[in-house]
């Protein structure tokens, strides 16, 4: 991969763009900054989904259940609950090794039927996972039930502590920008780790599944295997993202997990272009934003016309998905930014 | 013995009522092989439609059996119409695209169907008027509600008119006949696009009683009710063989005792307390009668699903159904 002289250039204006770009925000306001740093979980969230959804063409309803796992993990282990305060890179890989287990173990007994059963499965399992958050308060409190967990920790590196702000020269590091950096370095690793596997031999096992499971497995491809391997990934992806959510909010409880979260990052997903990274990330921007200028629009526009709220932006957020997953597959198919080979199946499979 | 008697008579009612929503996704998974994800909304709609009827009647001084006649003759059409417009808006676009993409619409559709009765039913539930005088029976030690009575007998007719509409008339013919393969039922004159959206629109209607009753027997209808009704009946669908309608009907009643009988004793099965092994170590909390429960009855949504699993990992094709596995 070399590299012409405009393509540095370009490259580089961008990276220092995303570096500049929380103290620009946080001039606005740091809940600019805090909006950002959701929005970036939200793109790690789609990219772990975009390998179920996208590279190997499984649909997953319940893909929140697996980022809940993995903030749960954190809150437990990071915690006033059980008094337990582990490092945040202890438990970061434990949530995602949890994660992975609890989707191996979904994915097991139904990937090696048709997707429809995965779909439904997952939609399941997802309301299950909520309901154990909700009920194991007892005979044994493991989750604080519908309270959920309060005061969880920050992240601390040595002296560095995510949720107290330092001042270097005339810089201010507010906590919300020390995490925007954090979170800016796990997506760069993630997206190098995404488009490795899109190239390495899985990826190409994965495309090939989605376009043909049986000549998959005539090529010799563990079709079975494979599959709960995109699984397992995509689980374990959604778990680092959950560890985050907990550290960033400082708050976990079963309200945050419901199936509408899934089928926003499902939309992310759907709307920028399954197995396009590129558009996957464009469209989880897109989408993450959407709540917000829908607050800062719908709202005064409502109560100037009406005097009070008619629709509240959260219902309207809701239509703006369900919408979005409908009209994109009627009308755009492979997405907004569509991956090249996917935009030839999506158009070749009709007749 | 009483209890046992009580949670059936439960069990036969709501599995009564998720064998008839169960028949919606059946029929419409027999003839395209979709999953009609947005048909648990159809039937929250149903009970919506009928709710403000009844509501808007009850104080009208005509008889209540009129009154709940009006709702559900109000709710029926206004669902067969939602079951129509879905399958030509959201589905037959896609009927020959890659099979991700109608999943895709359809989880969208439920969606949009869930808010768009959020935006005008409101986020309170609506409650059943007062108006039925719910008399009870007792039998055996337990007892029968008469609106259970109705919601049991309506149900086995329905399932009765399906199954005579399916097995004995023409019409009946041609589905079978698209289920069976849709182009060679076209090569010998049968209509397969009529086919479908006339299957789509039986499941409505059939989900507007359904809604209708289940909502009547827990005395309130939500916007959130159609998603847990719809992955129960699903459910049952799966469970008896999802394509088949006898399947359906079994699969339905079967889960609802399952249901039933499973969140009246599962608190009593996990109770550490009557089980030996656990004594040493419990003695404390199990003293002077107290318990250690493990999985209350709060689980009760928790059975379908392990239902679910459990029968895609022994018995794929289910209880009477073909095979279902990967097909290309």
């Amino acid at each position: 991969m070399s590299m012409s002289a405009r393509d540095k250039f370009g490259l580089a204006l961008i990276a220092v763009a995303l570096i500049a770009l929380p103290f620009v925000l946080a001039s606005a306001g740091t809940a600019w900054v805090r909006i950002t740093n959701f929005a970036v979980l939200f793109v790690l969230l789609s990219l772990g989904l975009n390998i179920v959804v996208g590279f190997a063409g499984l649909l997953d309803l319940g893909y929140v259940a697996f980022f809940a796992v993995g903030a749960y993990v954190y809150a437990l282990l990071a915690s006033p609950h059980f008094g337990l305060h582990l490092p945040f890179w202890v438990i970061l890989p434990i949530g995602a090794t949890v994660a992975c287990v609890a989707g191996v173990i979904l994915g097991a007994p139904t990937l090696r039927l048709r997707g429809d059963y995965l779909a439904i499965v997952t939609l399941g399992f997802g309301e299950i996972v909520r309901i154990f958050m909700n009920n194991l308060s007892s005979p044994v409190n493991l989750t604080n039930g519908p309270k959920g967990i309060n005061r969880i920790d920050p992240f601390q590196i040595g002296p560095l502590n995510f949720s107290a702000s330092d001042t270097i020269g005339t810089l201010v590091f507010s906590g919300p920008i020390k995490y925007y950096y954090f979170l800016l370095l796990v997506l760069l690793a993630v997206i190098v780790i995404n488009r490795r596997l899109q190239d390495s031999r899985i990826g190409r096992a994965w495309v090939a599944i989605r376009e043909d499971e049986i000549a998959a497995r005539a090529s010799g491809i563990n079709t079975r295997n494979i599959k709960l391997l995109a699984f397992a990934m995509g689980a374990s992806f959604g778990g680092i993202a959950g560890g985050m959510f907990a550290a960033i909010q400082g708050f976990v409880s079963p309200e945050s997990f419901v199936l509408n979260e899934s089928i926003m990052v499902l939309a992310m997903v759907v709307l920028g272009g399954m197995g396009n990274i590129w558009g996957v990330i464009a469209g989880a921007m897109l989408l993450s934003f959407v709540p917000e200028l829908l607050r800062y629009t719908v709202e005064p526009v409502q109560r100037a016309l009406f005097g009070k709220l008619l629709v509240d932006p959260e219902v309207l957020r809701m239509l703006v998905f369900g919408a979005a997953l409908v009209l994109t597959m009627r009308f755009r198919p492979a997405g907004l930014w569509p991956e090249t080979r996917h935009r030839r199946e999506m158009s070749e499979n009709r007749a | 013995m009483d209890i046992l008697l009580q949670q059936i008579i439960n069990g036969l009612t709501t599995g009564s009522v998720y064998a008839v929503v169960a028949l919606g996704y059946t029929m419409v998974y027999g003839v395209i092989q979709l999953i009609n994800f947005a048909h648990g909304e159809v039937v929250m709609i149903g009970a919506m439609v009928a709710f403000s009827i009844i509501t808007s009647l009850a104080g009208s001084g005509l008889p209540p059996l009129v009154i709940v006649l009006a709702g559900v003759l109000a709710a029926i059409p206004a669902c067969m119409t939602m079951g129509y417009l879905l399958e030509r808006v959201a589905y037959r676009p896609l009927r020959h695209a890659p099979r991700l993409a109608p999943l895709i619409t359809a989880i969208g559709m439920s969606i949009v169907l869930q808010h768009l009765a959020l935006l005008a039913w409101g986020r309170n539930p609506l409650a059943f008027p007062q108006i039925i005088d719910n008399r009870v029976f007792g039998i055996g030690g337990a007892a029968i509600s008469s609106v259970q009575i109705a919601i049991i007998l309506l149900s086995l007719t329905m399932m009765a008119g399906l199954s005579w509409f399916v097995y004995r008339t023409r019409f009946g013919i041609a589905i079978r006949a698209t289920a069976e393969n849709v182009h060679v039922a076209g090569l010998m004159g049968v209509n397969a696009d009529r086919v479908i959206a006339v299957t789509f629109i039986i499941g409505a209607g059939l989900g507007a009683v359904a809604g209708v009753m289940y909502g009547s027997y827990y005395g309130i209808a939500h916007y959130t009710m159609g998603f847990s009704l719809g992955l129960k009946a699903f459910s049952a669908a799966v469970l008896g063989g999802i394509g088949n309608i006898a399947g359906a009907m079994v699969g339905g009643i079967l889960l609802g005792l399952v249901e039933a009988l499973g969140t009246g004793y599962v608190g009593e099965f996990t109770d550490l307390c009557h089980w030996p092994i656990a004594h040493g170590w419990l003695s404390a909390q199990c003293a002077d009668g107290g318990n250690f429960v493990l999985f209350g009855s709060n689980y009760q949504d928790v059975f379908a699903f392990l239902m679910l699993i459990l029968v895609l990992v022994f018995r794929p094709s289910g209880l009477l159904g073909e095979r279902v596995s990967e097909r290309a």
